[in-house]
């Protein structure tokens, strides 16, 4: 059993349901297997041992997906935006690979040795197989179906496997077959080589949900084509919702089709979810929470959730806005400290889970389950008394200062919540006398000022005098990951840098 | 053998199966009134489907027993009613999760 299940049953349950739109074209689930077929048919002409792709979203995205399952190859996204050598360098880590590129962006791969092909003419060529396809390949469902680079923020991107096993547990799992009613569409604007954007190809061809792509993320954008295609579902990162919620300016979104609206892939900060509920007040939305290594979604916090914690007068409650909600059906979760042991109720501990979606393996280095299954996340959390999870951070960016361990994420929590800090990410630098020193990077909002005392003073009437950061610098932006993940060593070596032009003067 | 993974299809009538979950008890999934093969075995003339037993199994639909030590997932629909030794299958109510991706 493969994910090519997954369009087997579609086609078989509502073969003229339009499945995708991209622009101007739209592809019902016939149309699009036919398609699959085709690519399948190519990529097995073409004798490769994998599929790299390097493209944005758009029909091409599913319909390689699948057809590399047809072929029984992983499908391996790759991140446009690197530089050629980083290109090279990922793309050199896979063996025997056809690379399908988007046009806009051969000139980065022209020095690697892999065989190229342009999307057009690989198209021309899947097209023209539709007539004539071989079988599918004989699937191992314990192969690989996809290999995704994680954002290397700390260290060389690793190559995570995913087996069909471990996505058709997820999909099957989560999502009810044939559940979205044919007016549906998810509006999709996740990148492909991101976890989140292979999931939603799975969860909502399963769910005969049409994908709606928008290849290109822009603001307006996004707020047109939801109102435009009625778009009942949609996906986004949160600084993505922090870019809609501005160019909104205060109006609420006029979107009535849109019941649902998820975000994920990083930390949404507080006052861009409580305007985003304000802006979209009759949308449900949903928070969720998971890892490349976990199949994307492992927790969820839902739009009853959301609803509650912002109606309610029980402290704990609203802090639930801030929570990622509970583990999915087939997910265990468990809490463990530095020896291994499980927390007691309420206590923090790193986040470890376990279930048939969990793969937390790979490439070359292997699987880091431990004996019984069970994988690290390398997040900080705890859990509330109803079992909801509250992320406290990565365990690596916790600070250690004067032998205290603080969390970047309590401090920024605060800072921004002053009217002047538009943005913030707290790190540790290193410190003779602390061993480490609380840096705290600051985007101020529009054209305020504010000083670095007034906001040192602002966390230190709000949190105990050890938290306040020792040093503040203000800057344009904070580096970060597409998806909105800070960059927090470049943050640090940025600072130390400057620090030390500065002592050289 | 029931095991989670399994595919069946039915001698009788079209439906096809994968085995999500299974109990210890090596009992016999019936389809239309006859034993359910391995997918991969060729279909043969055969008997015809059993009156008593064509309630009919919808795609994507679990199938699940009182006590749920079974679980059946339907990939390709068709006329027969799964029974596992002699009670029917039902299917299992989902608790739908919102929408995540």
């Amino acid at each position: 059993m493969t994910i090519s299940l997954l369009l087997e049953m579609s086609v078989s349950g509502f073969p003229e349901r339009t499945a995708i739109t991209s622009g101007d074209e739209s592809l019902t689930y016939q149309q699009f297997d036919d398609l699959v077929r085709g690519s399948g048919t190519a990529l097995q002409q073409s004798g490769a041992k994998n599929l790299i792709y390097l493209g944005g979203s758009g029909l091409e995205l599913p319909a390689l997906l699948f057809g590399a399952a047809y072929a029984g190859i992983p499908f391996v996204p790759i991140n446009y935006r690197l530089d050629n050598i980083r290109l090279t360098r990922l793309i050199e880590r896979v063996e025997d690979p056809i690379v399908v590129v988007a046009p806009r962006y051969a000139e980065s791969v022209g020095q690697s040795g892999a065989t190229i092909h342009a999307t057009d003419e690989f198209f021309a060529q899947a097209r023209a197989a539709v007539a004539q396809p071989l079988p599918p390949a004989d699937n191992d469902p314990e192969g690989p179906a996809v290999v995704l680079f994680t954002s290397g923020t700390t260290s060389e991107p690793k190559a995570v496997v995913l087996r069909h096993s471990h996505l058709l547990s997820y999909v099957m799992g989560t999502v009810e077959f044939g559940s979205a009613d044919p007016a549906d569409g998810a509006l999709i604007s996740v990148p492909p080589y991101h976890v989140a954007g292979i999931g939603t190809i799975l969860t909502n061809i399963y769910a005969g949900r049409r994908m709606i792509y928008l290849a290109d993320f822009d603001a307006l954008e996004w707020v047109r084509l939801v109102r435009a295609e009625a778009a009942t579902s949609a996906m986004v990162v949160p600084t993505m919702l922090e870019r809609i919620v501005t160019a909104l300016d205060g109006n609420t979104a006029d979107v009535p089709a849109l019941r649902s609206l998820s975000y994920g892939g990083a930390r949404m900060p507080r006052p861009t979810l409580e305007a985003a509920l304000k802006a979209f007040p009759d949308t449900g939305f949903v928070n969720a929470y998971g890892l490349t290594e976990t199949s994307s979604t492992i927790a969820l916090l839902g739009p009853e959730d959301h609803r509650s914690a912002l109606e309610s007068d029980d402290p704990g409650v609203r802090a639930r806005l801030g929570s990622i909600g509970r583990p999915v059906p087939e997910i265990e979760i468990v809490l463990r400290d530095v020896d291994g042991s499980p927390v007691r109720d309420g206590e923090q501990g790193e986040l470890w889970v376990r279930g048939p979606q969990v793969s937390g393996e790979y490439m070359g280095t292997g699987s880091v389950l431990d004996a019984a299954g069970w994988f690290p996340t390398r997040d900080l959390a705890y859990q509330d008394s109803d079992g909801f999870v509250f992320i406290v951070g990565r365990n690596d960016d916790t600070i250690i200062r004067g032998g205290e361990n603080i969390a970047p994420a309590e401090i920024e929590d605060v800072l921004i919540e002053h009217p002047a800090v538009r943005s913030v990410a707290v790190v540790g630098i290193p410190d003779e006398h602390w061993g480490q020193a609380i840096l705290a990077a600051v985007v101020p909002e529009g054209d305020s000022s504010p000083t670095s005392e007034q906001l040192r003073e602002f966390v230190r009437a709000r949190l105990r005098s050890s938290r306040t950061p020792d040093r503040l610098v203000f800057r344009t932006d904070l580096p970060a990951t597409p998806t909105g993940k800070i960059l927090r060593k470049d943050i640090a070596a940025d600072y130390l840098a400057s620090a030390s032009a500065d002592s050289a003067r | 053998m029931l095991k989670s993974g399994v595919r069946l299809r039915s001698q009788v009538c079209a439906t096809e199966v994968i085995v999500v979950r299974a109990g210890d008890q090596a009992t016999v999934l019936n389809c239309g009134g006859f034993p359910m093969v391995d997918l991969a075995q060729s279909q043969e003339p055969g008997p015809n489907l059993s009156d008593e037993f064509a309630g009919g199994t919808l795609i994507g639909k679990r199938y699940v027993d009182a006590a749920g030590t079974i679980e059946v997932l339907v990939t390709k629909p068709g006329a027969g009613t799964l029974v596992l030794g002699d009670t029917a299958l039902a299917v299992k109510t989902a608790k739908p999760l919102p929408a995540s991706d």
